[in-house]
């Protein structure tokens, strides 16, 4: 991401809109500038802010003018009155940060948009996870926080010592150079993407073995984690034995994303 | 491409979260698919959502080109016909419904349509179960949020993780978040104002606008 020096006015509304922190006013030439090595091309500021295409130097001259006078003016708070943001090509490696940050670019490993796959929102037509199997989606880095390839690979390579196998179809796993160990690529790992998610998948006796090797590995690694955790339920939609694994280990779920089973195979009918 | 599922709140946060969202499986039921999801998201039109998305853009969606003049009379109503009409490709589509009734109702009609695609609800653990139970289907599969592990203390307060955490891809910064709780708590906007300024950069269309203002008014009256 580029911000236009020629269009920037320095108005500020876009510094609190990145979810990294990464952009500031500098004072040295008074425009609004990225830090590049922290920003992670998610195109919050190019596409969530709302674009005026005002004449810079008329805006420059209002705003000198109201700040002599110290006049407070209210614009609307996610605008950028003069289109100021550049949405550039990216070569790689950078190229991942975005791939993997920015919501509407579609992964061509796995076909959806996202950092993640299909999970169990699609269990009733592409069983992923079955009875007795349990589902893991390991996020790093949301909210806010943002996290290094190497930090991830920290988790991965511990993951593997566990002899677990990682999601075919994750964006992630496709990065491995080995999916054994867990090793991903060396070229990317110091690129910073706002979030990225390891999937795995375990039978229920090993969730404690996981859960407390995540928990280990996020005390050593500069980031936050989210865990999602997923399994089938029985015949009359009841799920009892993850629950209670979860509540003897002191994960209380607040919250959950329930597949109501309403999927069926449809491609052979319509064809 | 919907994260709804980390959200920062206890179970009873969510009674006013609801999300459906529906799902195609690439060569399983996705062909045909774009009219079926522009089926789901009109069934769910008729129950009353308070934001709908079709994972390039929600019902509240930033503009391009927007008039000065709008500085004073920003549109704060949702565009549904455009989140509608603007599904162009398989992918997941989703409505943000802010009582467990009108979520029943909607499902109760998606279930009549018989799709054929994939649905799910994203809400407490207990409020999914009971709707599901509600409308006589058995819940198929079921996927826990454990919350966030922040063990270096990287996270701000729960005010302002409850309103940034409602876009699951991150968009809504914290500063902006706690932007939009100063200028509520300061007069300097009002809480709709400030929630559809949060809800514009939400592109799945996920973020709940309902959920955000009650915030909002919990935080500027310090009741919460």
């Amino acid at each position: 991401m580029l911000i236009d020096v020629n269009k920037c006015v320095a108005c500020a509304n876009c510094v609190p809109v990145c979810p990294m922190g990464a952009i500031y006013i500098d004072p040295d030439i008074q425009r609004a500038t990225i830090n590049q090595d922290e920003c992670v091309e998610c195109g919050t500021c190019f596409r969530g802010m709302s674009q005026e295409h005002l004449n810079p130097t008329m805006v420059r001259t209002v705003r000198k003018i109201a700040r002599l006078f110290r006049f407070r003016f209210e614009p609307e708070p996610d605008v950028c009155p003069t289109a100021a943001f550049v949405m550039n090509e990216l070569p790689m490696p950078r190229l991942v940060r975005q791939v993997f940050s920015d919501p509407v670019v579609e992964h061509k490993s796995t076909g959806i948009k996202g950092r993640g796959t299909e999970e169990v929102k699609t269990n009733d037509v592409n069983p992923r996870v079955g009875l007795g199997e349990v589902g893991y989606t390991i996020e790093f880095g949301r909210p806010g926080v943002g996290v290094r390839f190497r930090d991830i690979q920290e988790m991965t390579l511990s993951l593997a010592r566990l002899g677990i196998e990682f999601e075919e179809k994750n964006p992630i796993s496709h990065l491995m150079t080995d999916k054994a160990t867990g090793t991903i690529r060396e070229d990317i790992l110091n690129e910073k993407i706002l979030s990225g998610i390891v999937e795995i998948k375990t039978r229920l006796d090993q969730v404690e073995d996981v859960l407390t090797t995540v928990e280990d590995v996020n005390r050593r690694i500069d980031t936050v984690t989210a865990v999602g955790i997923s399994t089938r339920c029985d015949s009359e939609g009841e799920e009892m034995r993850l629950a209670a694994i979860l509540e003897e280990l002191g994960y209380g779920a607040e919250r959950a994303k329930t597949n109501l089973g309403l999927g069926r195979l449809t491609n052979l009918e319509a064809a | 491409m919907t994260n709804t599922l980390h959200r920062y709140g206890n179970s009873s946060s969510f009674h006013d979260d609801f999300i459906l969202f529906c799902i195609p499986s690439p060569g399983k039921n996705d062909l045909g698919a774009v009219e079926k999801q522009k089926a789901f998201l009109r069934v769910c039109a008729k129950h009353n959502p308070v934001n709908m998305g079709n994972g390039n853009r929600g019902s509240f969606k930033p503009e391009r080109h927007l008039d000065p003049t709008s500085h004073w009379n920003r549109d704060l109503s949702p565009d549904w016909e455009g989140v509608i009409e603007g599904v162009s490709k398989p992918g997941t589509v989703a409505a943000v419904f802010d009582s467990k009734e009108k979520a029943e109702a909607c499902l109760r009609e998606v279930i009549d349509a018989d799709l054929g695609l994939s649905v799910n609800m994203s809400t407490s653990v207990g409020g999914a179960k009971e709707v599901a139970a509600c409308c006589g289907i058995p819940r198929h599969s079921v996927e826990y949020s454990l919350g966030f592990r922040d063990p270096h203390d990287h996270l701000p307060n729960s005010q302002v993780l409850q309103l940034s955490t409602m876009c699951g891809h991150g968009m809504v910064s914290f500063n902006m978040a706690r932007k939009m709780l100063d200028m509520v708590r300061e007069g300097r906007r009002t809480p709709e104002q400030a929630v559809a300024t949060l809800a514009r950069f939400c592109p799945c269309g996920v973020y709940n606008p309902a959920r955000a203002r009650r915030l909002l008014e919990e935080a500027r009256k310090q009741t919460a």
